[in-house]
């Protein structure tokens, strides 16, 4: 079990606790605002875009071509982007701040 | 052999050649962009490849000749759009909702057990078509009646049996919706229409014409390629029944069966873009005031991203299709389509249907020198449990 501590964009931080899944699912089952996940994980829609700060970078799992790809024609990419889709929730992101890119 | 079922990739040989391919379009020729990624890059440079044309231009076929009136958002670039895409996004993720849900499941079980008794029947005049229209119904919140008028202009809004682009079809759809503003504007309920009449835009209220416009985009863009989509599904699991069974067993892999089913029919071939200045795509020089197309079908076939591409796989997790666009013009309606189709096959796969195919006959989209496979005329099948 995680603790995870989302941040949306109107700055509200709401904690949750996951165990399995993907980053993207915990966020949903919480409805965490500007989280969609449209395409249910399949790494189409990028409705699930976070921010994941360089201090917990390595807790998570490295971005594959494919998600870099889809991140590299997004207004809002930055260095820490990632989608939340493609990271599998693990012990090692206990207490991990995430924020989320949309409203 | 699974002949109805196979959905050839049209664009391989340019796609791996030059990366583009050519047609003509009503003397307004169009260079369509194949591969995944140029597709993706071509979609977010909203500067140089835009939307905001003179209106009907981004839509291939051309429907400069049908309309003037603006289809919003999707004829219209940033920030304007952001503003236009912000006001809908709410109402347009509305198929989310339990009770919306609710009666997407009603509608459709009702539909698939009335088919069930049906010695045989045509999926898209009987199933496809009927079903695609009731489901509008709720998406505008009107009432399911209304959709016996949708259903009565056919599969296309702009398109007759006897031409690609017939206007006075579009004039049908044009005054139809012109009325139902002006009972909306005397009489507001709780639809689309009153909401889009009342809603508030950079500070004053939308004007008629762009509430028309973001209505006429909300029937044509869902209309033809939902009922292909449902169409396709029927033919597809007519001639893999054990994937059906497969999904009875596994239901948690049915979101994962839309997304591919989605890619692999891939219902909207392409759209357009005006280009800006003169630059290039894929290294090939265009020229201003020229157009490109963002060809979804192809990018959704690209062996670089997809494993086996031409092969559905139900299954698949990795697959960042673009079937519904990419970019500001994502898809409205895709939550909307989602919804529906995740509905559909749950309750196919309940339902054990064996589906028989009696008499098929093939909807061919021309592309220039190729031609693509997008639908059915029409589909006629019988059930058997």
């Amino acid at each position: 079990m995680s603790e995870i501590i989302f941040i949306t964009k109107d700055g509200t931080e709401t904690k949750v606790f996951a165990q399995g899944g993907t980053l993207m699912e915990a966020a949903k089952n919480n409805n965490i605002s500007g989280i969609d996940g449209d395409c249910g994980g399949v790494c189409s829609c990028a409705t699930c875009h976070v921010y994941i700060d360089e201090l917990h970078a390595n807790d998570v799992n490295p971005a594959s071509d494919m998600e870099k790809d889809m991140l590299e024609f997004d207004e809002l990419t930055t260095p820490e982007s990632r989608l939340s889709c493609q990271i599998p929730v693990s012990e090692k992101m206990n207490g991990i701040r995430v924020r989320v890119a949309r409203s | 052999m699974k002949e109805h079922s196979n959905f050839e990739d049209s664009f391989a040989a340019h796609r791996n050649s030059t990366g583009v391919s050519y047609m003509d379009d009503q003397n307004d020729p169009v260079k369509m962009v194949l591969g995944h990624k140029d597709v993706r890059k071509c979609a977010f440079d909203w500067k140089k490849f835009q939307s905001g044309a003179v209106p009907g231009r981004i839509v291939v076929p051309s429907e400069v000749n049908i309309r003037d009136i603006r289809q919003i958002p999707f004829e219209v670039d940033p920030p304007e759009h952001t503003a236009y895409r912000s006001l809908l996004e709410s109402w347009f993720k509305r198929p989310l909702a339990a009770d919306y849900e609710q009666r997407l499941e009603v509608l459709v079980e009702t539909m698939l057990s009335n088919m069930s008794t049906k010695t045989s029947f045509d999926v898209i005049s009987d199933f496809s078509l009927p079903l695609q229209s009731k489901a509008l119904t709720f998406l505008l919140n009107t009432p399911i009646e209304e959709a016996n008028t949708w259903i009565s202009w056919g599969t296309h809004v702009f398109r007759s049996d006897e031409t690609s682009l017939d206007s006075s079809k579009a004039t049908v759809l044009f005054d139809y919706l012109d009325q139902k503003i002006d009972q909306a504007e005397l009489n507001p309920k709780d639809d689309l229409y009153a909401v889009l009449l009342n809603a508030e835009f950079e500070g004053r209220k939308l004007t008629k014409e762009e509430v028309k416009g973001i209505m006429i985009l909300t029937f044509a863009g869902g209309r033809d390629t939902i009922i292909n989509t449902v169409t396709n599904t029927f033919a597809y699991f007519a001639e893999n029944p054990k994937n059906l069974h497969l999904l009875a067993e596994n239901p948690t892999n049915i979101p994962l069966a839309v997304e591919e089913l989605i890619r692999y029919f891939s219902p909207l071939t392409q759209m357009g873009r005006v280009v800006t200045e003169d630059t290039e795509v894929c290294s090939h020089a265009v020229k201003k005031d020229t157009r490109i197309s963002l060809c979804w079908a192809s990018a959704n076939r690209d062996e670089k991203v997809f494993e086996n591409p031409n092969t559905v796989q139900l299954d698949r997790k990795n697959n960042p299709h673009v079937a519904f666009g990419f970019s500001h013009h994502k898809c409205l309606g895709a939550t909307h389509t989602r919804q529906l189709m995740k509905i559909l096959l749950k309750n196919m796969a309940a339902k054990k249907f064996k589906i028989n195919i009696l008499n098929a006959k093939e909807k061919m989209e021309a592309l220039g020198d190729t031609q693509r496979k997008v639908g059915f005329e029409s589909l006629v099948v019988s059930i058997s449990k």
